[in-house]
């Protein structure tokens, strides 16, 4: 019980987000679907801010590696997500 | 959180950063889902994810101490720069299905290793008051489960799309798969019961549950079909969404949650339309046995009847109305540029020219659309195949280019067959058909398609591009 009194705020946003995303998603026309799929892939990459607070913290060697890798990781998910969206969206544009 | 940098009212900047980066990425997602502004809204979460990086980097604060180690994490973020752009840059259109799903999978991995680091560090002040099961350590727990799940089963998508992982289809998957991911949630509890005074002389456990989810993320996509690889990368995807969303649970971090279950719930409905869009259940594709195998009832009948090049240009240049259905053998042989010549050319010759679109044509959903933009296709000229069935009676001919499932009428007629109740372009309404195919393999659900025996069908055979670019010389020489 401790827990959700402590995480109240977060289980609010939680849950908003959790409509937001349907909400957002279900008038989505097919033909979007890969670039969508694709740029919500990218927006995941947000766990890099983790990365990063794990990094900015870790005081072995160990951890410090294992957190390098993170925020590499992390950041691949970020850039290859966008770019490959852009690239995608690109091709749309180009023709009218 | 940050007494030093506040605004008035103890508001941080980064609080109102992470606000502002919510903001965008939901911005973002919406503008996504609108021809015209798609490209804009990709560019704006691009900004909201930046603005939340150099906020966590100069404002974050643990306890007081601020971020250290400034100049590793921007090396590491350099490198992964680095890396990123030259893959996503370098690889094929045709390519793309199997790209998403290897950045979701550095997603994952990156959302595991974060819950790795962080479960020795719990502080003993909570694990003396509430033990072993409390929030934050169930965060950890999940995040490292569905984190790692997500990373092997990407890393699998990955290799079957590129063609160097075939599939494994053994009866008792099924039960192996749920076993497995029992003893995953198993050990969870077992975790959240220990009495320990700290968390780190649990560690071991960590790293048995960290492999255990490696094998379940492996067998869990190993034996699905690639007609049902769209599901399983918007599944894994919605996956990471939920294991970066456990680090916002853990790091109080607002822009982790938002970005996370945004991405989680929207990527679970995609999965739940697309699951409907193939008459599966989504119960079906988490216990991980689906896709093909299944024996059809209907004993394949007749032979089938070629058609040659010269005539089949005949027939395509003195048709008022022809339909192209473009599947995944189009995006292999890299044929869209070619095929588009060849519409190009019908039209000037004033026939009507439509591509009926499947929804899961191909690997990806819109995957087809993607291709075809490449080639410059126009917009109007795609009709999905829900709306452009009713017309197929009056089409003249109907050309199947490299597509096998999304044609097959057993989706209609055969309640044994494995994508039966799957809606289909109702290719055998047309008035003729011809199919390009490279041979009589069976397409990637492994199930005869009886439209290749049908009166009205003619086969011709070969490599979709090179097929094509004959009969743009043929049509062009009439």
């Amino acid at each position: 019980m401790g827990f959700f009194l402590e995480h109240r705020e977060a289980i609010f946003i939680v849950i908003l987000s959790i409509f937001l995303g349907i909400e957002v998603i279900s008038h989505v026309p097919a033909i979007l679907h890969t670039p969508l799929m694709s740029g919500a892939n990218a927006i995941h990459g947000v766990v890099i801010i983790g990365a990063i607070i794990v990094m900015g913290h870790a005081d072995t060697t160990g951890s410090m590696i294992l957190g390098f890798i993170a925020v590499i990781l992390g950041t691949l998910n970020v850039v290859g997500g966008f770019v490959v969206t852009d690239r995608m969206l690109e091709m749309f544009k180009k023709k009218k | 959180m940050n007494e030093i940098y506040q605004f008035p009212y103890g508001i941080s900047i980064l609080e109102v950063t992470y606000v502002v980066a919510s903001v965008l990425f939901i911005f973002g997602l919406k503008m996504l889902s609108h021809p015209l502004t798609a490209r804009r809204g990709n560019i704006l979460a691009a900004f909201g994810m930046c603005f939340a990086i150099v906020a966590t980097i100069l404002f974050h604060k643990k306890d007081g101490a601020p971020i250290g180690n400034i100049p590793w994490i921007l090396a590491a973020i350099v490198i992964g720069t680095i890396i990123g752009l030259i893959i996503a840059r370098k690889v094929k259109m045709t390519a793309m299905p199997q790209l998403v799903s290897f950045f979701n999978g550095m997603g994952g991995a990156a959302a595991a290793l974060i819950s790795m680091m962080e479960f020795p560090h719990v502080s003993p002040e909570l694990i003396a008051e509430h033990g072993m099961a409390n929030g934050h350590v169930l965060a950890i727990l999940l995040g490292l489960m569905i984190g790692t799940v997500s990373w092997a089963g990407s890393m699998i998508a990955f290799g079957k799309l590129d063609g160097w992982i075939g599939d494994l289809r053994v009866k008792a998957m099924k039960y192996v798969n749920l076993t497995i991911l029992a003893g995953l949630i198993g050990l969870i509890v077992f975790i959240m019961t220990r009495d320990v005074k700290a968390s780190a002389e649990l560690t071991p456990y960590i790293y048995i549950m960290f492999a255990i989810a490696v094998i379940y993320g492996v067998l869990f996509v190993m034996p699905i079909g690639g007609a049902d690889m769209p599901v399983v990368i918007s599944l894994l995807n919605s996956f990471t969404g939920v294991a970066a969303a456990m680090g916002g649970f853990l790091y109080n971090n607002q822009a982790m949650l938002t970005g996370g279950i945004l991405v989680g719930s929207a990527g679970t409905i995609l999965t739940v339309l697309m699951c409907r869009a193939m008459n599966r259940s989504l119960l079906n594709v988490i216990v991980g046995v689906f896709g093909g195998g299944g024996t059809s009832n209907i004993e394949t009948g007749g032979s089938v009847k070629e058609i040659t090049l010269s005539d089949a240009a005949v027939l395509l240049s003195y048709s008022k109305k022809v339909v192209i259905v473009p599947g995944y053998g189009l995006a292999v042989a890299q044929a869209q540029h070619i095929c588009h010549e060849l519409d190009k050319l019908l039209e000037e010759k004033g026939v009507e020219v439509k591509y009926a679109i499947h929804p899961v044509a191909g690997r990806m959903p819109g995957h087809m659309n993607v291709l075809l933009a490449e080639a410059d296709v126009p917009y109007e000229q795609l009709i999905e195949s829900d709306a452009i069935n009713p017309d197929l009676p009056n089409t003249d001919v109907l050309v199947v280019i490299g597509a096998n499932d999304v044609v097959n009428p057993a989706a209609e007629d055969d309640p044994s067959s494995p994508i039966y109740g799957m809606p289909i372009v109702k290719a055998r309404d047309a008035k003729n058909i011809i199919v390009m195919k490279r041979g009589m393999g069976k397409g990637y659900a492994a199930i005869e398609n009886m439209l290749f025996y049908n009166d009205k069908t003619r086969m011709l055979f070969g490599d979709a591009k090179t097929t094509l670019q004959n009969l743009v010389i043929e049509v062009k020489s009439l």
